[in-house]
């Protein structure tokens, strides 16, 4: 069935919409930090985004926290939702409580709260910015949780694993081997939001006297607008493409999937 | 592993009890499979009987009882070091791998290299008609074709014991039945000891050495297929296997009346008093009859036979199975007689 022409219309005008509500904050990001003094252009606000040390140094901090909290979460999440969904469904609805029980506490309370198991963590750990990638960890659960399952519940794990093992397959062998390598767009997808969060993450790193990449942009705010702002669009737009990048995965993994039926 | 009679081996399932909260899935069943059989366990769903084969593949804990293989007592040992090979009623081939990787798999376990895998892979897809589409995806195969891949994946690692969960329920009629013919054809080629769990009984009845009726968790009677149709020894069997006319019966001494004919008894029957006969549609006779003791109240046509369902004058419904040819003088509402052909008929208590 052919659209409506009134209903084309529709569309293109809420595409055209929307997109310019993204876009035009981007444009005049663009637009400011590319601006000198005497009303000409210049690119020295971006080259401060290397130049700077504060700043430079900022973003190493905020990509190795996104890094390291990839890599805590899909080592906790991973093998504990494969885990759960294959041996005891019983404890599913616990596990997601405990996951989603992130997004209802406001970022001020987990701060609060935490004050006093990171002042062990100080203590025993280090009292290094990394420190940040175990409530960056908590932070990102929801998101996480939720594209991991969504990509569990797609395929039989309990039959598959069962198959496995019949054939010889140990355990690890099952969640490796089996199991992931078929919730993989999940995990990606994980991986990415994840990276996407921790990357403008600022409520937190500001309120526990940390230095991530938003932190410092803020500061920056204050003297360097420009160079901010530069930093504020370079960090929008590496998300930005991120996130498509995850749309991608996930669509063409579809495409491919109904293109062989 | 293999025992010294054949590629199969003996399987026993020594008082195997189970229980889920206060339901008992098996209540100590007890069953000998000889080398190189196929047994069928048959019943209706919640019987026990996938309960039965999960704990012959490791899948699941007896409560109590031992599983032996070959004499071996494999209770303790887990799925994945039981040399068994499993074939699923949902689909299970591994979406990311190809027909040939799948095949493989197990092989692969086992730490066959890979220029053997690729052989015997190609091999037992020979075996099941599927040389063709070993580069293929799971997603890119019909159902019948999965379930074919799947039998071979299983076969490809040479089990001792080859289990089969309704690995026919999830397809359409026509491929069902195309399919469990063939599992019976690789089944008599390789010899091994075979499990096939089903709910229905034509595809049990058809394929099966010997089929085992269970019912809450017991076993209630295992035989081949001709005997456990001719000659069921319980009233529950009579009535799950087969169409079964219920007729009131007066037994006395080795024989019964019913229907005003005398027929010889089968073991287990009522020694003596009334009863209800179960009676095969094929085991009643009907012909047209002005003051006969029935009259024609429907006919199906099933080709070369139909069924005639008649109403006895004061009793209940029967059928009775007659050629088509006779079946087309019997229109309903014809009067006839019905009698009881003079073969075997289990008596069970009235009620």
């Amino acid at each position: 069935m052919k659209p409506s022409y009134t209903w084309r219309v529709t569309r293109v005008a809420l595409l055209l919409l929307f997109g310019a509500f993204f876009l035009v904050p981007l444009l005049a990001m663009l637009d400011f930090s590319t601006r000198d003094l005497g009303g000409g252009r210049s690119g020295e606000a971006w080259l401060d985004l290397v130049r700077d040390p504060d700043l430079s140094a900022a973003i190493i901090t905020s990509l190795l926290l996104a890094l390291l909290t990839v890599g805590g979460m899909l080592v906790l999440l991973v093998p504990t939702m494969i885990w759960v969904r294959l041996r005891v469904p019983r404890a599913t609805r616990l596990v997601e409580f405990l996951c989603l029980l992130p997004l209802t506490i406001p970022a001020l309370v987990i701060v609060v709260g935490m004050r006093n198991v990171y002042s062990w963590v100080n203590y025993l750990v280090s009292d290094s910015v990394l420190t940040l990638t175990f409530v960056y960890v908590v932070l990102v659960l929801p998101y996480s949780y939720r594209a991991i399952d969504a990509a569990l519940s797609g395929i039989d794990a309990v039959t598959l694993s069962e198959a496995a093992r019949s054939l010889g397959a140990g355990w690890f062998t099952v969640i490796g081997r089996i199991v992931v390598p078929n919730i993989w767009s999940g995990v990606l997808s994980a991986a990415f939001v994840s990276v996407a969060l921790v990357l403008g993450e600022f409520t937190i790193a500001s309120l526990t006297n940390y230095e991530n990449l938003q932190v410092v942009i803020a500061l920056l705010g204050k003297s360097e607008a420009r160079t901010s702002v530069a930093a504020s669009a370079a960090a929008l737009l590496f998300a930005s493409v991120l996130l498509m990048a995850l749309s991608y995965v996930g669509r063409g993994r579809r495409a491919r999937k109904e293109n062989l039926t | 592993m293999t025992s010294p009679q054949g590629p199969g081996a003996e399987v026993v399932l020594d008082g195997l009890s189970r229980h889920y909260g206060s339901v008992h899935a098996l209540d100590g069943l007890h069953l000998t499979i000889e080398p190189g059989e196929m047994v069928a366990l048959l019943g209706p769903s919640g019987c026990g009987k996938t309960t039965a084969l999960r704990i012959l593949a490791g899948l699941e804990r007896a409560d109590e009882g031992r599983v032996l293989v070959s004499g071996q007592d494999i209770s303790d040992v887990p799925a994945n070091k039981r040399d068994m090979g499993m074939v699923f009623q949902a689909y299970s081939l591994f979406p990311h791998m190809t027909v040939l990787e799948n095949v493989g798999f197990g092989l692969r376990m086992r730490g066959v290299g890979q220029r053997e895998r690729r052989a015997r892979g190609l091999e037992v897809l020979q075996l099941v008609g599927l040389g063709d589409q070993r580069d293929r995806y799971a997603h890119q195969l019909s159902g019948g074709q999965q379930q074919r891949v799947a039998l071979a994946r299983a076969l490809a690692v040479e089990p001792s014991v080859l289990l089969l969960d309704e690995p026919l329920s999830a397809l359409d009629a026509k491929v069902r039945t195309q399919l469990r013919e063939e599992i019976r054809r690789v089944q008599m080629e390789v010899g091994r000891t075979t499990v096939f769990v089903t709910h229905d009984q034509e595809e049990a009845l058809a394929i099966a050495d010997r089929v085992g009726v269970m019912s809450n968790g017991r076993l209630e009677q295992i035989a081949p297929p001709e005997e456990l149709y001719a000659r069921p020894r319980t009233r529950f069997v009579a009535e799950f296997v087969g169409l079964t006319n219920r007729l009131d019966a007066a037994v006395d001494g080795s024989t019964a009346r019913v229907l005003d004919c005398t027929v010889p008894l089968l073991d287990g029957s009522v020694a003596s008093g009334p009863g209800l006969a179960l009676v095969r549609p094929e085991a009643l006779e009907v012909r047209p009859e002005s003051d006969g003791n029935a009259a024609v109240a429907s006919r199906s046509f099933l080709g070369s036979v139909s069924h005639v369902t008649c109403d006895l004058d004061g009793g209940p419904e029967v059928t009775a199975q007659t050629s088509s040819a006779l079946a087309a003088e019997l229109a309903p509402g014809t009067r006839v007689r019905v009698s009881v052909a003079p073969s075997p008929v289990l008596v069970v208590p009235a009620g």
